[in-house]
């Protein structure tokens, strides 16, 4: 992600003179959209399908009539449970996502020219603001639990058998997504009603 | 409450269910009594499974009464669901095994939940004693998929039976098994039904297993109780709706 990104904006930089500002470019991408969105949106792919998956197919070999029918609630067992590490993993995995794609960055800029590690990562630092990092990670707490009450949404309201559980899988992720584009947009408008642009 | 045996531990009245215009249950009367073992019989979406998902509170009917232990199972609330659905079991036709789980985990699944202060070998000694019931005490590492059709349903029997229930419900129990795991299967319910005192309703077409296991055949028809009786009764009958179940 960093490493193309840093490829991409290299030309038109060059263009304009300024390359020298490519480190702070491309870290102001990574840390304020492109890593939190990127990242919710694989993690959709990944964990929301999953989830919409298991639980579907859980719901179609009556596992969980099996479980309420044994007096244990569904929702606090299986919902509750996967929204939360859903929530809370998602801005993790997100720091994780923007520091590599932050080095790949760093290996993007020295492709062409040679910049040190410690200058390159002092100029991203540099330009980012406490109001470039916290709305960014704050959103994907919201991300993370639209993916987790899609798949646990989709895969609950499973039917038609194993068709059911893939079409489960199949729309949680395309719901989680929509709906991650749509936080995104709410994300950017609260924060600069805020102030925090 | 203690009830006598002749008592009736659940009591059907009225019960309608309808899924969009379709009527699956049409008024169905049933009074069971301690003890018993029902078989309640009739074609393929007769409305069989439908009754006893409206009797442990899976599907809400449209109107009419389930009184279990002399409490209507439509008016309660989810928290007294689930104590009145400790005093009853399920067996699912599919068997319904957490597949994620090791067996001795299905097992314990429902016994941590429900009786929370129980202590570690205390379970142990729950969960061994319920598999060496089922003859399974070996697959207690096991996972589900490593089981066959027989043992799984054996599995899902033992833990059905863990908590206790007074009250059995089985989803055809035999459906899908060949007739000697069949047989192992109908002798199961027997020898649980004896050693734990417990009322049975088995949903069940398969003939053999209405024969072995009930002491009433109620025979569910255009979703009302068209009639019942002992299984020789009513093998014995003229009338055509019942002699088709026995040819």
């Amino acid at each position: 992600m960093g490493l193309v990104l840093t490829m991409q904006l290299r030309p038109s930089l060059v263009d304009y003179g300024v390359e020298s500002q490519l480190p702070v470019m491309v870290g102001l991408a990574i840390v304020r959209e492109i890593g939190p969105v990127i990242t919710a949106l694989i993690f959709a792919g990944k964990i929301g399908s999953s989830i919409g998956a298991e639980l579907g197919s859980m719901k179609v070999t009556e596992q969980i009539d099996a479980m309420t029918v044994s007096g244990i609630k569904p929702f606090k067992y299986l919902v509750a449970t996967r929204v939360l590490a859903t929530t809370l993993m998602l801005p993790l995995l997100t720091i994780l996502g923007d520091a590599i794609s932050l080095f790949g960055a760093y290996l993007g800029v020295n492709i062409r020219s040679v910049t040190s590690f410690s200058l390159f990562f002092l100029q991203v630092f540099k330009s980012l603001n406490f109001s470039d990092v916290l709305p960014a990670i704050t959103k994907t707490l919201f991300f993370g639990f639209a993916v987790g009450i899609v798949g646990c949404y989709k895969g609950f309201n499973s039917s038609k058998g194993t068709q059911g559980v893939g079409i489960s899988a199949n729309s949680a992720v395309v719901l989680s997504s929509v709906l991650i584009f749509i936080i995104d947009l709410l994300a950017v408008q609260i924060t600069e009603l805020l102030g925090l642009n | 409450m203690e009830l006598s045996k002749a008592e009736n531990i659940i009591v059907i009245k009225d019960l309608i269910k309808t899924f969009g215009d379709k009527t699956i249950l049409d008024g169905f009367n049933l009074n069971i009594q301690k003890e018993t073992n029902v078989v309640i019989l009739g074609k393929s979406g007769s409305g069989k499974s439908v009754l006893i998902k409206c009797i442990i509170g899976l599907l809400q009917p449209d109107s009419g009464s389930i009184l279990v232990f002399n409490e209507d199972i439509t008016q309660m609330n989810e928290d007294e669901l689930d104590q009145a659905r400790s005093k009853i079991g399920f067996l699912f036709q599919s068997n319904a095994l957490y597949d994620s789980m090791t067996i001795r985990e299905n097992l314990e699944f429902p016994l941590l939940r429900h009786w929370v202060d129980i202590d570690r070998a205390e379970v142990d000694r729950l969960v061994s004693e319920a598999l060496e019931n089922v003859d399974l005490l070996h697959t207690l590492e096991m996972m589900p998929s490593e089981l066959s059709g027989g043992m799984l349903k054996r599995v899902a029997l033992a833990r059905t039976m863990i908590l206790r229930p007074e009250i059995i419900l089985y989803d055809e129990p035999t459906t899908g098994l060949d007739p000697v795991t069949s047989r192992e299967i109908e002798n199961l319910i027997i020898k649980l039904q004896k050693k734990n005192h417990t009322s049975s309703i088995i949903i069940s077409h398969d003939m053999n297993c209405v024969k072995n296991t009930s002491d009433l055949v109620v025979l569910l028809l255009d979703g009302k109780c068209y009639t019942q009786g002992t299984y020789e009764e009513l093998k014995q009958s003229t009338d055509k709706n019942i002699k088709q179940f026995f040819e």
